[in-house]
């Protein structure tokens, strides 16, 4: 530790690290629109520049190694000057729409605007004039809100391995766009929405309309099921003050009764569903010789990432659909002939961690007939949104339980909203397919935490398995690749598209908190520790729906409505 | 290189095929520092960047389209559309600037209806923006299929420019 003097006061640094950090940690808050923790520093946005004594000028502190006794000022007269001066200047090429803005209330530039004190249009001038990009069925761009700090480009491209924006041209011209500048639909980007969640303003939102799902539910005839994936319940209360980590599943299903849904449903129930087909796929694959490494299809955007960059593993992917679609092809299918209800006037709506979710939903393959496994999809943050125009008080409310018959879960399939839950839940329920009796110790640990790329060793039976467990696309495209140069050891992977999986979603709260996707993944682990059912097969509801309907898995029944296929994809990549 | 990132994409039309295949063929290692030469090579013998050949360097060099496309118009030098049958070059540079070549840009993107960079529809015209030809004694100057027009005014763009299409349709008769 070297030390350095700060506002008069001495603190501690790290030898070689950003001043940043060091202010960070002494709680001394600097603003900053481009800084990524984590990633090397690009100094684009300079609202985070300080005084060092004997620089000759504003240094920005993210990109300024710190050094034994300098020392700086950062919140001098001068400094906070040039901040508000930068503020101002990005303010002047941005449009004066806040009230109509999708990020009114969580963007930064508004509270830097606040916290610096701007009260004044001190530059005036013209303002880039682009179109808004509405062409992707998850994302919305709007380029007059992007003050170019780079974000959503480093996250596609660092992060995501995806890489389908870039900044265009130069200067005062400069964008930031897909190639040739076209719609995200015939761009690489897979819907993922992390760009969303880092992007300091309006630019980047998620694509929203749910008048159809509000005329379903004011429609009498019209019977409104939701579901509620795993990782909502944990991080929704986020939005309401409650501290990361509370799992408010109680209240959750309360507040969507408040809002005149008729059937609340858990997706985890289609956990525990696709975990039945799944499993019992993988044992096949094993059995008879079929591809393998056997690949997790739950997460959309990993399956187009795929299909557009690695198409000639498609038969690795696991033909089931993801809990999402399975809930909403058994509630069209067993549900509607078990409740005598036409199917065409079942409406079903699924909130999602996921932008993602929003493609995958209107996927050719998802939609039988003309009728679409589910009608709509909200993510976490539309859900709060309407909760909060509907003025339902969260602290007003008493626990509720789900509906039956798709209300029931195991802990198992909880856990599949962080990284690695799938596979806890795969192996637990492999391991009682093959030798017909449950694991000692059900905690895989192993494939559990924040790591990007986890392997493990499972002894099931007789077989020694081999799995990896992979979240961020960066670290799936990692991996793909040792598999193309030969790798060939690894039986099963289980990808998640977003860096931690479902509890840092990029339908999830704005914002990238290291530590309340800590408290998200405790929290599921916690509900795990603490349940009695915690083995997929053990779910008495998915049991009911074999025995009354499916008969069993991978059956004739399951893969007309469970199961799935993909396609290559040709876009600009 | 694998196969499917080698493959042109969507941007692909047959039958140029070979030239730019010739050209990449030139830089057969996949290195990004060659990006700006290929760039630069491809320019040459095509005129232009062509859609289908930024995707193929993208795959050539295991680079992002996004990212290729990027660098590509960060300068000034690349182009994305055939020259028309005469480039028009309106000079930017501080005598011609001086002397009122910003009216004079403005009246031949009116005259042209299009902008920097860009090829007429007929591909009689291209415009192009540059800084600073040397002429600065017949400022503010444009020059169009190689003849330089000294101090031009905005409102004698329309003539000179009219003489061109004139040479074009006699052309075409």
């Amino acid at each position: 530790m070297i030390q350095i003097q700060v506002n008069n006061k001495t603190i501690e640094a790290k030898p070689g690290e950003m001043l940043l950090g060091a202010l960070r940690r002494a709680g001394i808050q600097v603003p900053t629109l481009c800084n990524m923790e984590e990633l090397l520093p690009t100094g684009a946005c300079r609202m985070c520049v300080v005084e060092v004594e004997g620089a000759p000028a504003l240094v920005p502190s993210c990109a300024f190694p710190v050094r034994e006794g300098m020392k700086v000022k950062t919140h001098s007269q001068r400094a906070v000057r040039a901040r508000k001066t930068i503020l101002e200047l990005l303010l002047a090429n941005h449009p004066d729409d806040c009230l109509y803005c999708p990020r009114n209330g969580s963007c930064e530039l508004q509270s830097l605007a606040e916290n610096l004190g701007v009260r004044q249009r001190r530059y005036t001038g013209l303002k880039s004039q682009h179109k808004i990009d509405t062409s992707s069925p998850s994302l919305v761009r709007d380029p007059d809100k992007c003050i170019l700090c780079g974000k959503c480009v480093r996250v596609c491209e660092e992060v995501q391995g995806v890489a389908c924006l870039d900044f265009i041209g130069r200067g005062s011209q400069t964008t930031v766009g897909t190639a040739f500048n076209q719609g995200l639909n015939v761009s690489s980007c897979v819907a993922c929405g992390q760009c969303i969640r880092v992007c300091p303003t309006g630019a980047l939102s998620e694509q929203s309309h749910f008048r159809a799902m509000l005329n379903a539910i004011d429609d009498p005839e019209m019977t409104v099921c939701v579901q509620v994936a795993p990782a909502v319940s944990v991080t929704l209360g986020e939005e309401f003050g409650i501290k990361p980590g509370a799992d408010i599943a109680g209240l959750l299903n309360a507040a969507l009764r408040r809002l005149g849904f008729d059937y609340v449903f858990d997706t985890g129930f289609s956990a525990d569903l696709t975990i039945m087909e799944e499993g019992s796929e993988l044992v096949h694959r094993l059995q008879n010789g079929g591809r393998l490494p056997m690949l997790t299809s739950c997460s959309p955007g990993w399956i187009k990432f795929v299909e557009q960059f690695y198409p000639e593993m498609i038969p690795n992917l696991s033909t089931c659909k993801s809990p999402q679609q399975m809930l909403g092809a058994v509630v069209k299918g067993y549900f509607a002939e078990r409740q005598k209800i036409d199917p065409a006037k079942i409406f079903t709506v699924s909130v999602m961690p996921c932008t993602a979710k929003k493609f995958e939903a209107g996927r050719a393959e998802m939609v039988r007939g003309d009728m679409a496994d589910i009608d709509l999809v909200l993510t976490t943050r539309e859900l709060a949104r309407i909760i909060r125009m509907r003025g339902i008080d969260f602290n007003a409310l008493e626990a509720e339980t789900a509906d039956t018959p798709f209300g029931e879960r195991s802990s198992a399939g909880k856990l599949f909203g962080a990284t690695g839950g799938v596979m806890e839940a795969a192996i637990r329920s492999a391991h009682f397919l093959v030798t017909g009796k449950e694991m000692e110790n059900l905690k895989v640990q192993p494939v559990r935490g924040l790591e990007g790329i986890k392997t493990a060793t499972v002894k099931v039976g007789e077989v020694e398995l081999n799995v990896a467990v992979v979240s961020g696309l960066a670290n799936a495209r990692k991996l793909l690749e040792e598999i193309r140069a030969g790798r060939k050891d690894l039986h099963f992977i289980e990808v998640m598209t977003c860096p931690g999986g479902c509890i840092n979603g990029g339908g999830q709260p704005i914002g990238t908190d290291l530590e309340a996707v800590k408290a998200r993944m405790q929290a599921l682990y916690r509900i795990d520790r603490e349940e009695g059912v915690r083995v997929s097969h053990a779910n008495p509801s998915v049991q009911r729906l074999y025995s009354e309907w499916l008969g069993k898995p991978m059956s004739d029944v399951s893969h007309k409505y469970l199961h799935t296929h993909y396609h290559a994809r040709e876009v600009l990549k | 290189m694998s196969q499917t990132t080698a493959s042109a994409g969507p941007g692909a039309t047959p039958g140029s095929d070979d030239k730019l295949a010739h050209v990449l063929a030139t830089f057969p290692e996949a290195k990004r520092e060659y990006l700006i030469p290929i760039l630069q090579a491809v320019q040459e013998s095509q005129g232009f960047l062509s859609r289908e050949a930024i995707v193929r360097i993208a795959g050539h060099l295991g680079l992002p389209a996004s990212k290729v496309f990027g660098v590509a118009t960060f300068y000034n030098q690349f182009r994305f559309q055939s020259q028309g049958r005469f480039n028009v070059q309106v000079c930017r540079g501080t005598a011609c600037h001086v002397k009122g070549s910003a009216a004079v840009l403005n009246a031949v993107k009116r005259g042209l209806k299009v902008e920097p960079g860009q090829t007429t529809r007929d591909g009689v015209f291209s415009l192009e923006v540059v800084a600073c030809i040397g002429a600065c004694g017949l400022a503010p100057v444009i020059t169009a299929g190689g003849d330089f027009h000294a101090a031009v005014q905005p409102d004698k763009v329309n003539r000179i420019l009219q003489s061109y299409r004139k040479r074009a349709a006699d052309d075409a008769a």
